[in-house]
Protein backbone atom coordinates (compact mmCIF):
# COMPACT_ATOMS: atom_id res chain seq x y z
CA UNK A 1 0.00 0.00 0.00
CA UNK A 2 1.31 3.43 -0.89
CA UNK A 3 1.54 5.88 1.95
CA UNK A 4 0.88 8.81 -0.25
CA UNK A 5 -2.49 10.51 -0.29
CA UNK A 6 -2.35 10.96 -4.02
CA UNK A 7 -4.56 9.23 -6.50
CA UNK A 8 -3.10 6.79 -8.97
CA UNK A 9 -4.61 9.01 -11.67
CA UNK A 10 -2.85 12.29 -11.01
CA UNK A 11 -5.19 14.52 -12.99
CA UNK A 12 -7.88 13.59 -10.45
CA UNK A 13 -5.77 15.20 -7.71
CA UNK A 14 -5.27 18.25 -9.86
CA UNK A 15 -9.02 18.68 -10.31
CA UNK A 16 -9.66 18.29 -6.60
CA UNK A 17 -6.95 20.84 -5.88
CA UNK A 18 -8.52 23.29 -8.30
CA UNK A 19 -11.85 22.98 -6.48
CA UNK A 20 -10.13 23.46 -3.13
CA UNK A 21 -8.32 26.55 -4.38
CA UNK A 22 -11.50 28.15 -5.73
CA UNK A 23 -13.07 27.82 -2.27
CA UNK A 24 -10.03 29.40 -0.62
CA UNK A 25 -10.15 32.27 -3.09
CA UNK A 26 -13.89 32.79 -2.67
CA UNK A 27 -13.45 32.73 1.10
CA UNK A 28 -10.69 35.31 1.02
CA UNK A 29 -12.78 37.55 -1.19
CA UNK A 30 -15.92 37.21 0.92
CA UNK A 31 -13.97 38.01 4.06
CA UNK A 32 -12.42 41.03 2.40
CA UNK A 33 -15.76 42.23 1.05
CA UNK A 34 -17.19 42.32 4.57
CA UNK A 35 -14.19 44.29 5.86
CA UNK A 36 -14.38 46.76 2.99
CA UNK A 37 -18.15 47.22 3.23
CA UNK A 38 -18.01 48.03 6.94
CA UNK A 39 -14.99 50.24 6.34
CA UNK A 40 -16.99 52.17 3.74
CA UNK A 41 -19.69 52.65 6.37
CA UNK A 42 -17.29 53.74 9.11
CA UNK A 43 -15.28 56.06 6.84
CA UNK A 44 -18.48 57.29 5.17
CA UNK A 45 -16.75 56.50 1.89
CA UNK A 46 -19.37 55.98 -0.82
CA UNK A 47 -16.78 55.43 -3.54
CA UNK A 48 -15.41 52.49 -1.62
CA UNK A 49 -18.96 51.17 -1.14
CA UNK A 50 -19.48 51.29 -4.91
CA UNK A 51 -16.31 49.29 -5.35
CA UNK A 52 -17.62 46.60 -2.97
CA UNK A 53 -20.84 46.42 -4.94
CA UNK A 54 -18.93 45.87 -8.17
CA UNK A 55 -16.55 43.30 -6.65
CA UNK A 56 -19.40 40.98 -5.69
CA UNK A 57 -19.79 39.87 -9.31
CA UNK A 58 -16.36 38.25 -9.07
CA UNK A 59 -17.46 36.00 -6.20
CA UNK A 60 -20.52 35.01 -8.19
CA UNK A 61 -18.32 34.12 -11.14
CA UNK A 62 -16.11 31.97 -8.95
CA UNK A 63 -19.15 30.14 -7.67
CA UNK A 64 -20.19 29.36 -11.23
CA UNK A 65 -16.68 28.21 -12.04
CA UNK A 66 -16.71 25.92 -9.02
CA UNK A 67 -20.11 24.47 -9.87
CA UNK A 68 -18.91 23.61 -13.36
CA UNK A 69 -15.77 21.97 -11.97
CA UNK A 70 -17.78 19.91 -9.47
CA UNK A 71 -20.33 18.76 -12.05
CA UNK A 72 -17.55 17.76 -14.40
CA UNK A 73 -15.66 15.89 -11.70
CA UNK A 74 -18.75 13.96 -10.60
CA UNK A 75 -19.59 13.05 -14.19
CA UNK A 76 -16.11 11.95 -15.18
CA UNK A 77 -14.61 10.54 -11.97
CA UNK A 78 -17.56 9.24 -9.96
CA UNK A 79 -15.91 10.20 -6.66
CA UNK A 80 -16.58 8.17 -3.52
CA UNK A 81 -15.79 8.39 0.20
CA UNK A 82 -13.64 11.40 1.16
CA UNK A 83 -13.44 12.54 -2.49
CA UNK A 84 -17.22 12.56 -2.74
CA UNK A 85 -17.48 14.43 0.54
CA UNK A 86 -14.91 16.94 -0.69
CA UNK A 87 -16.82 17.85 -3.84
CA UNK A 88 -20.25 17.90 -2.21
CA UNK A 89 -18.85 20.03 0.62
CA UNK A 90 -17.22 22.40 -1.85
CA UNK A 91 -20.56 22.89 -3.56
CA UNK A 92 -22.28 23.68 -0.27
CA UNK A 93 -19.51 25.90 1.06
CA UNK A 94 -19.38 27.90 -2.16
CA UNK A 95 -23.05 28.71 -1.91
CA UNK A 96 -22.58 29.85 1.71
CA UNK A 97 -19.65 32.03 0.67
CA UNK A 98 -21.61 33.46 -2.21
CA UNK A 99 -24.36 34.44 0.25
CA UNK A 100 -21.80 36.07 2.54
CA UNK A 101 -20.69 38.08 -0.50
CA UNK A 102 -24.28 39.12 -1.19
CA UNK A 103 -24.69 40.37 2.36
CA UNK A 104 -21.50 42.43 2.07
CA UNK A 105 -22.84 43.95 -1.14
CA UNK A 106 -26.08 44.81 0.63
CA UNK A 107 -24.15 46.46 3.47
CA UNK A 108 -22.28 48.54 0.89
CA UNK A 109 -25.54 49.62 -0.74
CA UNK A 110 -27.03 50.66 2.60
CA UNK A 111 -23.90 52.50 3.65
CA UNK A 112 -24.24 54.67 0.53
CA UNK A 113 -27.72 55.61 1.74
CA UNK A 114 -26.55 56.15 5.33
CA UNK A 115 -23.76 58.42 4.11
CA UNK A 116 -26.46 60.89 3.04
CA UNK A 117 -27.64 61.11 6.67
CA UNK A 118 -25.99 62.41 9.86
CA UNK A 119 -23.32 60.15 11.42
CA UNK A 120 -24.66 57.27 13.51
CA UNK A 121 -23.50 56.35 17.01
CA UNK A 122 -24.23 52.67 16.44
CA UNK A 123 -21.42 52.45 13.88
CA UNK A 124 -18.98 51.46 16.64
CA UNK A 125 -21.10 48.46 17.62
CA UNK A 126 -21.45 47.43 13.96
CA UNK A 127 -17.68 47.65 13.66
CA UNK A 128 -17.18 45.40 16.68
CA UNK A 129 -19.66 42.87 15.39
CA UNK A 130 -18.11 42.87 11.95
CA UNK A 131 -14.62 42.34 13.45
CA UNK A 132 -15.90 39.25 15.23
CA UNK A 133 -17.60 37.83 12.13
CA UNK A 134 -14.50 38.52 10.04
CA UNK A 135 -12.46 36.54 12.54
CA UNK A 136 -14.98 33.73 12.45
CA UNK A 137 -15.01 33.63 8.66
CA UNK A 138 -11.22 33.64 8.64
CA UNK A 139 -11.01 30.81 11.18
CA UNK A 140 -13.62 28.87 9.22
CA UNK A 141 -11.48 29.15 6.12
CA UNK A 142 -8.41 28.05 8.07
CA UNK A 143 -10.38 25.07 9.35
CA UNK A 144 -11.35 24.31 5.75
CA UNK A 145 -7.86 24.53 4.33
CA UNK A 146 -6.54 22.16 7.02
CA UNK A 147 -9.69 19.98 7.21
CA UNK A 148 -9.49 20.73 10.93
CA UNK A 149 -12.63 19.48 12.63
CA UNK A 150 -11.68 20.83 16.08
CA UNK A 151 -11.32 24.34 14.77
CA UNK A 152 -14.63 23.90 12.93
CA UNK A 153 -16.33 22.97 16.21
CA UNK A 154 -14.76 26.00 17.87
CA UNK A 155 -16.10 28.30 15.14
CA UNK A 156 -19.48 26.64 15.38
CA UNK A 157 -19.75 27.60 19.04
CA UNK A 158 -18.67 31.18 18.49
CA UNK A 159 -21.75 32.04 16.47
CA UNK A 160 -23.55 32.43 19.78
CA UNK A 161 -21.37 35.48 20.53
CA UNK A 162 -22.44 37.05 17.24
CA UNK A 163 -26.08 36.42 18.01
CA UNK A 164 -25.72 38.02 21.42
CA UNK A 165 -24.04 41.06 19.92
CA UNK A 166 -26.85 41.34 17.44
CA UNK A 167 -29.47 41.17 20.19
CA UNK A 168 -27.78 43.97 22.09
CA UNK A 169 -27.39 46.06 18.94
CA UNK A 170 -31.06 45.56 18.21
CA UNK A 171 -31.85 47.05 21.62
CA UNK A 172 -29.38 49.88 21.15
CA UNK A 173 -31.00 50.83 17.84
CA UNK A 174 -34.48 50.65 19.34
CA UNK A 175 -33.38 53.11 21.99
CA UNK A 176 -32.08 55.59 19.39
CA UNK A 177 -35.27 55.32 17.40
CA UNK A 178 -37.39 55.94 20.47
CA UNK A 179 -35.23 58.88 21.50
CA UNK A 180 -35.78 60.68 18.22
CA UNK A 181 -38.02 59.50 15.37
CA UNK A 182 -35.74 61.31 12.90
CA UNK A 183 -33.23 58.49 13.55
CA UNK A 184 -35.61 55.85 12.31
CA UNK A 185 -34.49 55.93 8.66
CA UNK A 186 -30.80 55.55 9.38
CA UNK A 187 -31.35 53.17 12.28
CA UNK A 188 -33.45 50.87 10.11
CA UNK A 189 -30.59 50.67 7.64
CA UNK A 190 -28.21 50.00 10.54
CA UNK A 191 -30.49 47.26 11.79
CA UNK A 192 -30.48 45.58 8.39
CA UNK A 193 -26.72 45.87 8.29
CA UNK A 194 -26.46 44.25 11.70
CA UNK A 195 -28.84 41.52 10.55
CA UNK A 196 -26.71 40.96 7.44
CA UNK A 197 -23.61 40.52 9.57
CA UNK A 198 -25.47 38.17 11.87
CA UNK A 199 -26.57 36.10 8.85
CA UNK A 200 -22.96 35.95 7.69
CA UNK A 201 -22.15 34.36 11.02
CA UNK A 202 -24.87 31.79 10.38
CA UNK A 203 -23.38 30.93 7.02
CA UNK A 204 -19.97 30.56 8.64
CA UNK A 205 -21.65 28.16 11.07
CA UNK A 206 -23.05 26.21 8.11
CA UNK A 207 -19.58 26.03 6.65
CA UNK A 208 -18.21 24.79 9.97
CA UNK A 209 -20.80 22.00 9.96
CA UNK A 210 -19.85 21.10 6.41
CA UNK A 211 -16.16 21.00 7.33
CA UNK A 212 -16.94 18.66 10.20
CA UNK A 213 -18.80 16.35 7.83
CA UNK A 214 -16.04 16.63 5.27
CA UNK A 215 -13.33 15.54 7.65
CA UNK A 216 -15.23 12.94 9.71
CA UNK A 217 -18.01 11.63 7.48
CA UNK A 218 -20.49 12.29 10.27
CA UNK A 219 -22.92 15.08 10.95
CA UNK A 220 -22.08 17.50 13.74
CA UNK A 221 -24.45 16.43 16.49
CA UNK A 222 -25.98 18.66 19.13
CA UNK A 223 -28.15 21.70 19.31
CA UNK A 224 -27.01 24.59 17.24
CA UNK A 225 -25.89 27.48 19.43
CA UNK A 226 -28.42 30.27 19.34
CA UNK A 227 -28.06 33.62 21.03
CA UNK A 228 -30.37 35.72 18.91
CA UNK A 229 -33.37 36.52 21.09
CA UNK A 230 -34.80 39.28 18.90
CA UNK A 231 -37.57 37.17 17.36
CA UNK A 232 -39.07 37.02 20.86
CA UNK A 233 -38.73 40.71 21.59
CA UNK A 234 -41.74 43.00 21.75
CA UNK A 235 -41.66 46.76 21.48
CA UNK A 236 -42.50 48.87 24.46
CA UNK A 237 -42.29 52.60 25.01
CA UNK A 238 -42.10 52.18 28.79
CA UNK A 239 -39.05 53.90 30.30
CA UNK A 240 -38.25 50.97 32.57
CA UNK A 241 -38.33 48.54 29.71
CA UNK A 242 -35.95 45.68 30.57
CA UNK A 243 -35.45 41.95 30.09
CA UNK A 244 -39.08 41.30 30.92
CA UNK A 245 -39.97 42.47 27.46
CA UNK A 246 -39.21 39.02 26.14
CA UNK A 247 -42.13 36.76 25.48
CA UNK A 248 -41.87 33.10 24.79
CA UNK A 249 -43.86 31.82 21.88
CA UNK B 1 -37.32 3.87 1.08
CA UNK B 2 -40.72 2.39 0.34
CA UNK B 3 -42.56 0.35 2.93
CA UNK B 4 -42.12 -3.00 1.20
CA UNK B 5 -38.41 -2.50 0.93
CA UNK B 6 -38.25 -1.39 4.53
CA UNK B 7 -40.06 -4.51 5.72
CA UNK B 8 -37.81 -6.81 3.71
CA UNK B 9 -34.80 -5.13 5.21
CA UNK B 10 -36.20 -5.25 8.68
CA UNK B 11 -36.92 -8.94 8.28
CA UNK B 12 -33.40 -9.51 7.03
CA UNK B 13 -31.94 -7.58 9.93
CA UNK B 14 -33.84 -9.63 12.49
CA UNK B 15 -33.20 -13.00 10.88
CA UNK B 16 -30.13 -15.14 11.51
CA UNK B 17 -27.38 -14.60 8.96
CA UNK B 18 -27.56 -17.11 6.11
CA UNK B 19 -23.85 -17.72 6.18
CA UNK B 20 -21.51 -17.27 9.11
CA UNK B 21 -17.75 -17.41 8.66
CA UNK B 22 -15.59 -17.64 11.76
CA UNK B 23 -11.82 -17.55 11.97
CA UNK B 24 -11.45 -18.77 8.38
CA UNK B 25 -7.82 -19.27 7.37
CA UNK B 26 -6.88 -20.54 3.92
CA UNK B 27 -3.43 -21.70 2.86
CA UNK B 28 -2.10 -22.53 -0.59
CA UNK B 29 0.88 -24.60 0.46
CA UNK B 30 2.98 -22.28 2.57
CA UNK B 31 1.13 -19.14 1.53
CA UNK B 32 -1.66 -17.90 3.69
CA UNK B 33 -4.35 -16.50 1.40
CA UNK B 34 -6.95 -15.63 4.03
CA UNK B 35 -6.32 -14.55 7.59
CA UNK B 36 -8.91 -15.17 10.23
CA UNK B 37 -11.95 -14.01 8.28
CA UNK B 38 -15.09 -13.30 10.30
CA UNK B 39 -18.09 -12.43 8.19
CA UNK B 40 -21.86 -12.72 8.43
CA UNK B 41 -23.83 -12.84 5.20
CA UNK B 42 -27.48 -11.90 5.51
CA UNK B 43 -30.22 -13.77 3.68
CA UNK B 44 -31.87 -12.12 0.67
CA UNK B 45 -29.20 -9.52 0.39
CA UNK B 46 -26.43 -8.93 -2.09
CA UNK B 47 -23.03 -8.90 -0.44
CA UNK B 48 -20.21 -7.56 -2.58
CA UNK B 49 -16.61 -8.58 -1.97
CA UNK B 50 -14.13 -6.02 -3.23
CA UNK B 51 -10.38 -5.56 -3.05
CA UNK B 52 -7.27 -5.50 -5.21
CA UNK B 53 -6.13 -8.59 -7.12
CA UNK B 54 -4.78 -11.28 -4.85
CA UNK B 55 -6.54 -9.92 -1.77
CA UNK B 56 -8.38 -13.19 -1.16
CA UNK B 57 -11.91 -12.22 -2.13
CA UNK B 58 -12.28 -14.96 -4.75
CA UNK B 59 -10.64 -17.46 -2.42
CA UNK B 60 -13.23 -16.61 0.20
CA UNK B 61 -16.05 -16.89 -2.33
CA UNK B 62 -14.86 -20.33 -3.35
CA UNK B 63 -14.76 -21.44 0.28
CA UNK B 64 -18.50 -20.94 0.53
CA UNK B 65 -19.28 -23.88 -1.76
CA UNK B 66 -16.02 -25.79 -1.22
CA UNK B 67 -14.67 -25.11 -4.69
CA UNK B 68 -11.23 -24.95 -3.08
CA UNK B 69 -11.43 -28.67 -2.29
CA UNK B 70 -10.29 -29.50 -5.79
CA UNK B 71 -7.23 -27.26 -5.59
CA UNK B 72 -4.15 -29.17 -4.60
CA UNK B 73 -2.27 -27.87 -1.55
CA UNK B 74 -5.22 -25.79 -0.50
CA UNK B 75 -6.09 -26.03 3.17
CA UNK B 76 -9.14 -24.40 4.76
CA UNK B 77 -9.31 -23.89 8.52
CA UNK B 78 -12.06 -22.40 10.64
CA UNK B 79 -15.78 -22.63 10.33
CA UNK B 80 -18.30 -21.65 7.67
CA UNK B 81 -21.89 -22.28 8.61
CA UNK B 82 -24.74 -22.39 6.14
CA UNK B 83 -27.92 -22.02 8.14
CA UNK B 84 -26.21 -23.36 11.22
CA UNK B 85 -24.55 -26.34 9.53
CA UNK B 86 -20.77 -26.38 9.34
CA UNK B 87 -20.13 -27.02 5.64
CA UNK B 88 -16.60 -28.34 6.19
CA UNK B 89 -16.93 -30.54 9.25
CA UNK B 90 -20.38 -32.03 9.28
CA UNK B 91 -19.96 -34.74 6.66
CA UNK B 92 -22.03 -32.70 4.20
CA UNK B 93 -21.65 -33.97 0.63
CA UNK B 94 -19.94 -31.18 -1.38
CA UNK B 95 -22.08 -32.05 -4.39
CA UNK B 96 -25.25 -31.46 -2.39
CA UNK B 97 -23.73 -28.32 -0.91
CA UNK B 98 -23.11 -26.98 -4.41
CA UNK B 99 -26.74 -27.60 -5.29
CA UNK B 100 -27.64 -25.31 -2.38
CA UNK B 101 -24.86 -22.85 -3.13
CA UNK B 102 -24.65 -22.24 -6.86
CA UNK B 103 -21.94 -20.41 -8.72
CA UNK B 104 -21.62 -18.16 -11.74
CA UNK B 105 -18.16 -17.55 -13.14
CA UNK B 106 -16.35 -14.65 -14.71
CA UNK B 107 -16.38 -16.07 -18.20
CA UNK B 108 -19.74 -17.46 -19.30
CA UNK B 109 -19.22 -21.23 -19.48
CA UNK B 110 -22.31 -22.87 -20.96
CA UNK B 111 -22.07 -26.60 -21.60
CA UNK B 112 -21.57 -27.52 -25.26
CA UNK B 113 -25.19 -28.60 -25.33
CA UNK B 114 -28.49 -27.10 -26.32
CA UNK B 115 -29.95 -24.22 -24.36
CA UNK B 116 -32.58 -26.60 -23.01
CA UNK B 117 -30.04 -29.18 -21.87
CA UNK B 118 -27.88 -26.55 -20.22
CA UNK B 119 -30.74 -25.79 -17.86
CA UNK B 120 -32.08 -29.34 -17.59
CA UNK B 121 -28.70 -30.79 -16.68
CA UNK B 122 -28.74 -29.87 -13.00
CA UNK B 123 -32.35 -30.86 -12.25
CA UNK B 124 -31.77 -34.21 -13.99
CA UNK B 125 -28.55 -34.81 -12.08
CA UNK B 126 -30.13 -34.06 -8.74
CA UNK B 127 -33.38 -35.80 -9.65
CA UNK B 128 -35.32 -32.65 -8.91
CA UNK B 129 -37.87 -32.91 -11.72
CA UNK B 130 -39.95 -36.07 -11.81
CA UNK B 131 -41.19 -35.97 -15.38
CA UNK B 132 -40.72 -34.37 -18.76
CA UNK B 133 -43.46 -31.82 -18.14
CA UNK B 134 -42.03 -30.77 -14.83
CA UNK B 135 -38.56 -30.51 -16.33
CA UNK B 136 -39.90 -28.31 -19.12
CA UNK B 137 -41.60 -26.12 -16.56
CA UNK B 138 -38.35 -25.81 -14.61
CA UNK B 139 -36.43 -24.87 -17.75
CA UNK B 140 -38.98 -22.22 -18.66
CA UNK B 141 -39.21 -20.71 -15.20
CA UNK B 142 -35.42 -20.65 -14.79
CA UNK B 143 -35.01 -18.91 -18.12
CA UNK B 144 -37.78 -16.50 -17.22
CA UNK B 145 -36.23 -15.66 -13.88
CA UNK B 146 -32.91 -15.06 -15.64
CA UNK B 147 -34.68 -12.71 -18.05
CA UNK B 148 -33.69 -14.84 -21.04
CA UNK B 149 -36.92 -16.66 -21.92
CA UNK B 150 -38.27 -14.20 -24.47
CA UNK B 151 -34.97 -14.16 -26.31
CA UNK B 152 -34.51 -17.94 -26.58
CA UNK B 153 -37.93 -19.59 -26.34
CA UNK B 154 -38.00 -20.32 -30.07
CA UNK B 155 -34.59 -21.88 -30.22
CA UNK B 156 -34.21 -24.00 -27.14
CA UNK B 157 -32.56 -26.70 -29.22
CA UNK B 158 -29.77 -24.51 -30.54
CA UNK B 159 -26.41 -24.66 -28.76
CA UNK B 160 -25.93 -22.47 -25.68
CA UNK B 161 -22.51 -21.48 -26.96
CA UNK B 162 -24.14 -19.72 -29.91
CA UNK B 163 -25.65 -17.01 -27.73
CA UNK B 164 -24.07 -13.60 -27.19
CA UNK B 165 -21.80 -13.09 -24.18
CA UNK B 166 -24.47 -11.43 -22.09
CA UNK B 167 -27.04 -14.06 -23.03
CA UNK B 168 -24.58 -16.83 -22.21
CA UNK B 169 -24.03 -15.33 -18.79
CA UNK B 170 -27.77 -15.14 -18.17
CA UNK B 171 -27.97 -18.75 -19.36
CA UNK B 172 -25.38 -19.65 -16.73
CA UNK B 173 -27.42 -17.82 -14.11
CA UNK B 174 -30.55 -19.69 -15.28
CA UNK B 175 -28.58 -22.93 -15.04
CA UNK B 176 -27.51 -22.05 -11.50
CA UNK B 177 -31.04 -21.26 -10.34
CA UNK B 178 -32.60 -24.32 -12.04
CA UNK B 179 -31.62 -26.53 -9.10
CA UNK B 180 -33.27 -24.04 -6.76
CA UNK B 181 -30.25 -23.07 -4.68
CA UNK B 182 -30.37 -20.84 -1.61
CA UNK B 183 -27.19 -18.97 -2.30
CA UNK B 184 -25.68 -17.82 -5.58
CA UNK B 185 -22.00 -16.98 -5.72
CA UNK B 186 -20.85 -14.77 -8.57
CA UNK B 187 -17.22 -14.31 -9.43
CA UNK B 188 -16.93 -11.14 -11.50
CA UNK B 189 -19.97 -12.09 -13.56
CA UNK B 190 -19.88 -8.98 -15.75
CA UNK B 191 -16.20 -8.44 -16.40
CA UNK B 192 -16.43 -9.99 -19.87
CA UNK B 193 -19.63 -8.16 -20.81
CA UNK B 194 -20.46 -4.85 -22.45
CA UNK B 195 -22.27 -2.11 -20.47
CA UNK B 196 -25.77 -3.03 -21.71
CA UNK B 197 -25.35 -6.73 -20.92
CA UNK B 198 -23.83 -5.67 -17.58
CA UNK B 199 -26.86 -3.51 -16.79
CA UNK B 200 -29.17 -6.45 -17.56
CA UNK B 201 -27.22 -8.75 -15.24
CA UNK B 202 -27.25 -6.09 -12.51
CA UNK B 203 -30.99 -5.68 -12.87
CA UNK B 204 -31.32 -9.46 -12.69
CA UNK B 205 -29.19 -9.62 -9.53
CA UNK B 206 -31.49 -7.11 -7.91
CA UNK B 207 -34.56 -9.20 -8.79
CA UNK B 208 -32.96 -12.45 -7.72
CA UNK B 209 -32.17 -11.28 -4.24
CA UNK B 210 -35.82 -11.57 -3.35
CA UNK B 211 -35.45 -15.35 -3.49
CA UNK B 212 -31.74 -15.93 -3.13
CA UNK B 213 -28.80 -14.81 -1.06
CA UNK B 214 -26.15 -13.45 -3.38
CA UNK B 215 -22.43 -13.01 -2.85
CA UNK B 216 -20.63 -11.26 -5.66
CA UNK B 217 -16.95 -10.63 -6.27
CA UNK B 218 -16.39 -7.63 -8.46
CA UNK B 219 -13.51 -5.46 -9.57
CA UNK B 220 -15.85 -2.66 -10.41
CA UNK B 221 -16.49 -0.60 -7.32
CA UNK B 222 -19.29 1.20 -9.09
CA UNK B 223 -20.91 -2.18 -9.64
CA UNK B 224 -20.53 -3.09 -5.97
CA UNK B 225 -22.09 0.25 -5.10
CA UNK B 226 -24.96 -0.30 -7.52
CA UNK B 227 -25.97 -3.87 -6.78
CA UNK B 228 -25.09 -4.66 -3.19
CA UNK B 229 -26.56 -3.90 0.21
CA UNK B 230 -23.40 -4.91 2.08
CA UNK B 231 -19.85 -4.51 0.95
CA UNK B 232 -16.79 -6.26 2.34
CA UNK B 233 -13.32 -4.95 1.57
CA UNK B 234 -10.45 -7.45 1.52
CA UNK B 235 -6.78 -6.52 1.48
CA UNK B 236 -3.75 -8.82 1.69
CA UNK B 237 -5.87 -11.72 2.91
CA UNK B 238 -7.58 -9.73 5.63
CA UNK B 239 -11.15 -8.58 5.83
CA UNK B 240 -10.51 -4.90 6.47
CA UNK B 241 -14.02 -3.56 6.67
CA UNK B 242 -17.57 -4.70 6.10
CA UNK B 243 -20.71 -2.63 6.30
CA UNK B 244 -23.73 -1.14 4.62
CA UNK B 245 -22.76 -0.33 1.05
CA UNK B 246 -23.98 3.27 1.16
CA UNK B 247 -22.03 3.89 4.37
CA UNK B 248 -18.88 2.26 3.06
CA UNK B 249 -18.87 4.36 -0.08
CA UNK B 250 -19.55 7.67 1.64
CA UNK B 251 -17.65 7.38 4.91
CA UNK B 252 -15.54 4.25 5.26
CA UNK B 253 -14.00 3.65 8.69
CA UNK B 254 -10.65 2.32 7.63
CA UNK B 255 -7.98 4.34 5.83
CA UNK B 256 -7.14 1.34 3.63
CA UNK B 257 -10.75 1.07 2.47
CA UNK B 258 -10.79 4.76 1.69
CA UNK B 259 -7.49 4.54 -0.17
CA UNK B 260 -8.73 1.66 -2.29
CA UNK B 261 -12.20 2.86 -3.20
CA UNK B 262 -11.02 6.36 -4.04
CA UNK B 263 -8.29 5.01 -6.30
CA UNK B 264 -5.28 5.94 -4.19
CA UNK B 265 -3.76 2.47 -4.19
CA UNK B 266 -4.51 -0.93 -5.58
Amino acid sequence: MQNSNDHIVRSFDKELRTIHEIIIRMGGMAENQLAEAVDALVQRDSAKAELVRAEDAKIDLLEEELEAAVVQLIALRQPVANDLRAVISALKISSDLERIGDYAKNIAKRSIAINQMPPQKSVTSIMRMSKLVQEIVKDTLDAFSHSDKDRAIDVWHRDEEVDEMYTSLFRELLTYMMEDPRNIGACTHMLFIAKNIERMGDHATNIAETIYYLSTGHKLEGKRPKGDRTPFQILSTEEDDDDNSEVEI
Amino acid sequence: MDMQNFKTREKAAMAEPKIIARDVNVYYGQNQALKSIELDIAANEVTALIGPSGCGKSTFLRCINRMNDVIENCRVEGRINLEGIDIYNSGLDPVLLRARVGMVFQKPNPFPKSIYDNIAYGPRLHGISSGKDELEATVESSLRRAGLWEEVKDRLDSPGTGLSGGQQQRLCIARAIAVNPEVILMDEPCSALDPIATAKIEELIDELRENFTIVIVTHSMQQAARVSQKTAFFHLGELVEVGETDKLFTSPEDQRTQGYITGRFG
